[in-house]
């Protein structure tokens, strides 16, 4: 989580259900939410918040096609041209006995580097433990919802007055 | 709202709220060891000790203290390997398969069983480490330029394919694994009460916040590494039996061998875990999350799977007689009948016998039978790899060159090193990390609680200490 600065809003929610129903009727209303915070996924919720879809899944396919080509060439050329030899009779290249190395090998390219990406574009690492965060019930039992002051153009009361209407057990104010 | 299937019994029993999944869980991380774990880590740690003087001197003395012989040189080293490696299955299949068929009961057992895989894959490997003699020499496994060497490795050769299997087997399972600790660690880094805690699980929880962005992006990559290690966990054990099927020893040299070892794996390893959960549950009374009803699921697994290694045997078996060839023949009638008979028929009545009786609901019902039986399918198992490795070795073409194999104190000592090994890390880890997937569970929660959705958030219960009645009592019928 990236280090946060300003004034922001705080509602605290004691369900799930009350809080993926709580996001669009808050949109509606005009409010801008930052971010929910939630102990476990929400099905449908990152829609509701008009998250774009996640493209990690396109960058683990080219870390698959780079795995699988870097894995493939390396057994061509060692086997094939920097020391060609004839094993069991067969050609020094013979793509059917790489196969089950080019899967492992795409296989581990995959998942290293979309475990790389999402670690990078979540802004998750070490030395990050230190940064503040909203409500630490977020990842017990509560659903946080933050809505940042400065983005929106509703006084604070309307704001925590949606919030509460909307199913918020608490509105807190917290100012980094 | 959410409507609770009547027909199906409730994963979660005791109807839990958010509140009480949290305090169930860390309630054992955060408490000071006890006198139980304890003593048992001090037991798995002498075993770990005797394990590592025998193999230490292994190394030192070299792999003629093994009772290998000219005739069998291979025997308890792969035999372990190919053991531990089967164990470490179920666990993939728990997180990844199970994962795919949206099969939500695996969220109570997934992070105790892929601990146990990655711990399985630990003792596999240094089987692997021990069996080479010179363990120092390991990377020249590696695909290292000649300057090492004069020559590249054989990527023709299975014993490579199976160094790229297992290393990215236990690569991705751990990174797998460690995806999924990460919203407990944060869970448990914000429960943090002393200094060293609060840095430690904040270090490793690297900053999670449980964002909606963040938790899209997670089931994201869950899915996509599950649909990663679904194949992979299959590759790796099919590997492993082409070490074997792709030479040319009668009894080794059968098209069977892929989809009868990867049965056997699931096979065996659904019974570790049974035994490793079976025990868990007592000790930190998660009876609520792991119930009759899970214990029972993971019987038919190994029912399932059992009659599918049941069938392999048989199948095997029957085209060693039809398919004429009588050295194929001899292998297999050798293993039935020949010195190493006990061995055969304690696979026989352990792996296929064995299972069949969980057919009967009472006895997969039964905690004691589960376990008992588990212990046996374990036993059965080790003896499958033996059966399959020293008695196809044993007797060769030559007659003169006929042997049998011993054991000596240092194939049972490394064995129990990895014993001791596994044991001291799943201990370590039951400890220090939440055995149950708190996240997941709180998840799966509203659709399979017991307990009316509203019930569910909401402050922990108090609980009343030293009262917890064992919810299997009120469930057996």
């Amino acid at each position: 989580m990236a280090e946060l600065s300003g004034k922001y809003l705080v509602g605290v929610y004691d369900d799930d259900d009350t809080v993926l129903h709580a996001v669009p009727k808050l949109r509606k209303a005009g409010v801008k939410i930052k971010e929910v915070y939630s102990p476990f996924p929400i099905h449908g919720l990152d829609e509701a918040l008009g998250h774009p879809r996640t493209r990690i899944g396109i960058a683990a396919f080219m870390f698959g096609v780079t795995g699988c080509c870097a894995v493939l060439t390396l057994m061509i050329w060692t086997m094939g041209y920097d020391w060609p030899m004839i094993i069991g009779g067969k050609d020094p290249i013979s793509i059917p006995n790489y196969i089950p190395i080019t899967f492992e090998g795409t296989v581990l390219f995959t998942a290293f580097g979309m475990v790389t990406t999402f670690l990078i574009s979540n802004g998750l690492g070490p030395g990050t433990h230190f940064h503040p965060r909203f409500d630490v019930r977020a990842t017990d039992n509560k659903f946080i919802m933050a809505i940042e002051m400065s983005r929106n153009s509703m006084s604070e009361e309307e704001i925590s007055r949606a919030l509460k209407d909307s199913g918020a057990e608490e509105v807190n104010i917290k100012q980094f | 709202m959410h409507v609770t299937s009547p027909v199906r019994e409730p994963l979660i029993q005791g109807g839990k709220t958010y509140a009480d999944v949290t305090e169930d869980i860390c309630r054992h991380v955060e408490a000071t060891p006890t006198k139980e774990w304890k003593i048992a880590f001090g037991l798995s740690l002498i075993v770990l000790a005797y394990g590592s003087v025998c193999l230490a001197w292994t190394w030192w003395e070299g792999l003629g203290v093994w009772g290998l012989n000219k005739t069998v040189g291979w025997a308890w080293d792969i035999t372990n390997f190919v053991w531990w490696v089967g164990i470490g299955h179920a666990g993939t299949l728990i997180s990844a398969i199970l994962l795919l068929f949206r099969q939500k009961w695996r969220t109570s057992i997934n992070r105790a069983a892929e601990a146990m895989t990655i711990f399985a894959v630990i003792c596999a490997a240094s089987f692997i480490l021990m069996h080479m003699g010179r363990p120092w020499m390991a990377y020249w496994a590696l695909p290292l330029p000649n300057a090492f060497g004069s020559l590249w490795v054989n990527f023709n050769s299975p014993l490579v394919w199976d160094v790229f299997a297992i290393s990215t087997y236990f690569s991705v399972s751990l990174v797998f694994w460690y995806i999924g600790l990460i919203p407990d660690l944060a869970t448990i880094r914000d429960r943090a009460t002393s200094k060293v805690s609060k840095f430690m699980y904040g270090t490793f929880a690297m900053g999670w916040d449980g964002s909606a962005k963040t938790w899209a992006r997670y089931e994201y990559i869950s899915l996509i590494l599950a649909g990663l290690s679904t194949p992979l966990v299959l590759s790796v054990h099919t590997i492993v039996s082409m070490d074997f099927a792709t030479s040319v020893i009668p009894g080794w040299h059968t098209t069977i061998f892929p989809p009868y070892f990867v049965a056997g794996a699931i096979f065996s390893g659904f019974a570790m875990v049974q035994n490793l959960m079976l025990i868990t549950r007592v000790v930190y009374k998660l009876e609520d999350y792991i119930t009759l009803e899970h214990i029972e699921t993971m019987n038919k697994v190994i029912t399932l799977t059992g009659s599918v290694v049941g069938v392999a045997y048989i199948t095997e078996f029957f085209i060693a007689w039809y398919g004429g060839v009588e050295y194929e023949y001899y292998a297999f009638f050798n293993r039935m009948t020949g010195p190493y008979w006990w061995a055969y028929w304690a696979m026989m009545t352990c792996n296929v016998i064995s299972p069949q009786l969980f057919w009967s609901r009472k006895l997969r019902r039964s905690i004691t039978f589960t376990f008992f039986i588990s212990v046996v399918v374990n036993i059965g198992m080790w003896f499958e790899r033996f059966v399959i490795i020293v008695t196809s070795l044993h007797r060769d073409y030559i007659p003169s060159s006929w042997a049998m194999f011993s054991p000596t104190r240092y194939d049972i000592g490394d064995y129990i090193f990895s014993f001791g090994l596994f044991f001291t890390l799943f201990l370590l880890f039951s400890k220090y990390l939440p055995v149950v997937n708190m996240a997941e569970v709180k998840a799966v929660l509203r659709s399979t609680s017991a307990q009316l959705p509203a019930k569910i958030a909401g402050v922990a219960k108090v609980r009343q200490r030293g009262t917890a009645e064992p919810v299997y009592n009120k469930d057996q019928e």
